[in-house]
């Protein structure tokens, strides 16, 4: 393509990326604006809606309880998924195929389905709404995910090391712990770190599961009811730097673990 | 393998299956269940019957919201590949090979911010007094400011910024699977450059096409949120009519009864793509 066409295909490409990027700039760009409606003009750049962000005790505390959440759900749904891609993977135990897709299951429902479920349950059950049943619905959302991560990245030739190991009278606890969680390191880490921001970034599981103690996007919700407000921008715009952080340390910690091993 | 090698495939992948069984598969049973209960006033009869069905076959609302609902996602479907398709081959074709990586990083930067945070984004670009609407008045192409927020327009709108980039990434992956050679062999062969696209590179890119339009559709129609935000009051769609019975009427059995629609309509949409979705990835 030359001329006319690579003029045409480069304009293309900057008018969508000013759409793809518009809300995201406008959200950071009007969080830094010194009066409290966050619309053009912009009267910045000033501080004054993150301090009166980290000044609220119920911002805090529900930044504190996604980062908890995130970390215990992302923690056991790696944990779980692990152990299953591993037993199913490296042993092909009689019938395989059929877990793994019992496994998979909660990955073609909707988040709304799956967390209306849980409430069901809890009714049913007489329980109280909690953190508790929150972390328990983001588990069963990243576990899928956990496991499909960590089973792509498991390879024949892995399989081989253990033998050996096994061979030179390694027990099975020995295998797994210097043989095969080394080798899926990046896998594990990979599928740890996208469950932590799906947890951290999901709404309507926490919204309809938790009690009193709110995560951090049900109460960044309960603040859009008083409408556009500079201060829910600067909490927007935290969300995403926490989130790029956690996306720029996953790369950085894959590129570093595939260099040390070729 | 032995036989009790065999077993400890079982047992490592038991916690998974009993945290499936117990989180997923029992909620499901019990949805069932609850759907086949009615609300009465205050209180919810529990003896089966079809009453929460016969509502949704019956119901003028909720097969607003169902239709609603539908068109919704299928006009974000279309417009989404629409913008992503062009998009996705510029990227493939046009950027050069090196900076393709990085162009398709920035392009799905949005993704990163919260789902509610960007829904919110939308409504601030949007609202009478936004960038948008100020831009437009201050060029002068406009005298009184659009009404944008609050409307099926800017829900669609929230929809399609979000598989856009959806779509962008899987049609990407199908289109950098194709051959080099297979274009280059069609234009050896005669065929003009609007030929060999439409009879080589379009056919040979379609399982992204379809990924992307079934993750959009399954996605889109399942989200509470967008039109919530963006979309406000308006009009309502299926997960809003949802989210309505269990917080406002308390109506879990007709909610149970909707969920269960909602995923009956994603599970035939997957039974129709099903044969198609791969990105063609090897393992």
């Amino acid at each position: 393509m030359r001329g006319l066409g690579r003029v045409l295909a480069w304009s293309y490409l900057v008018v969508v990326f000013l759409f793809i990027l518009l809300p995201v700039v406008s959200l950071v760009v009007f969080s830094f604006q010194a009066t409290s409606l966050p619309v053009p003009p912009f009267s910045g750049p000033s501080l004054r809606w993150f301090e009166a962000l980290f000044a609220d005790p119920r911002m805090l505390s529900a930044l504190r309880t996604s980062v908890i959440v995130g970390i215990v759900s992302a923690l056991l749904a790696t944990v779980l998924g692990f152990l299953a891609a591993y037993g199913l993977g490296r042993y092909r135990p009689a019938g395989a195929t059929a877990l793994r897709a019992i496994i998979m299951t909660p990955l073609g429902v909707s988040y709304l389905v799956i967390g209306f479920g849980l409430l069901v349950v809890a009714n049913e059950l007489a329980l109280g709404r909690s953190l508790l049943l929150v972390t328990l619905g983001h588990i069963i959302i990243n576990t899928p995910l956990a496991f499909a991560i960590i089973l792509s990245q498991m390879r024949e030739e892995h399989a081989n090391l253990e033998r050996a190991a096994r061979d030179l009278g390694a027990g099975e606890p020995r295998v797994i712990g210097s043989i095969v969680l080394p080798v899926l390191l990046p896998g594990l880490l990979a599928a740890f770190l996208l469950s932590f921001t799906l947890s951290w970034d999901e709404f309507i599981i926490a919204f309809l599961l938790a009690g009193f103690q709110v995560t951090l996007p049900v109460e960044i919700w309960s603040s859009l009811r008083t409408g556009l407000d500079a201060k829910t921008n600067a909490a927007g715009t935290v969300v995403f730097a926490i989130s790029l952080i956690v996306l720029v340390l996953a790369y950085a910690t894959n590129r570093a673990l595939r260099k040390g091993r070729t | 393998m032995s036989a009790s090698r065999r077993q400890q495939g079982w047992v490592l992948a038991a916690p998974a299956l009993l945290a499936t069984a117990v989180l997923f598969l029992v909620p499901m049973v019990l949805v069932l269940l609850t759907s086949l209960y009615r609300r009465e006033g205050k209180v919810t009869v529990t003896e089966f019957s079809l009453a929460n069905y016969e509502r949704i076959w019956s119901d003028a609302t909720i097969h607003a919201a169902l239709l609603n609902s539908l068109e919704v996602v299928a006009i974000t479907v279309v417009i989404s590949l629409l913008i992503a398709f062009p998009f996705a081959y510029v990227i493939a074709t046009v950027v050069p090979a090196r900076w393709q990586g990085v162009v398709l990083l920035l392009a799905v930067l949005p993704f990163w911010t919260s789902y509610v945070v960007r829904s919110y984004s939308w409504l601030l670009v949007l609202a009478k007094n936004g960038v948008v609407n100020q831009t437009l008045l201050a060029t002068g192409l406009l005298t009184d400011p659009l009404q944008l927020a609050n409307t099926r327009l800017a829900t669609v709108i929230a929809f399609v910024h979000f598989f856009v980039m959806v779509c962008a990434l899987t049609i990407y992956a199908s289109l950098r699977q194709i051959p080099p050679n297979l274009p280059l062999a069609a234009r050896d062969l005669g065929a003009s450059g609007w030929t060999t696209f439409w009879r080589v590179i379009l056919p040979l890119s379609l399982p992204g096409v379809i990924v992307g339009a079934f993750l959009t559709f399954v996605l889109a129609i399942g989200d509470f949120i967008t039109p919530q935000i963006v979309g406000g009051g308006t009009e309502i769609l299926l997960p809003q009519l949802i989210m309505l019975q269990v917080s406002r009427l308390g109506d879990l059995p007709l909610a149970a009864a909707l969920s269960l629609l909602l995923l009956v309509i994603v599970a035939a949409v997957y039974a129709l793509a099903a044969r198609h979705l791969t990105l063609g990835v090897r393992r």
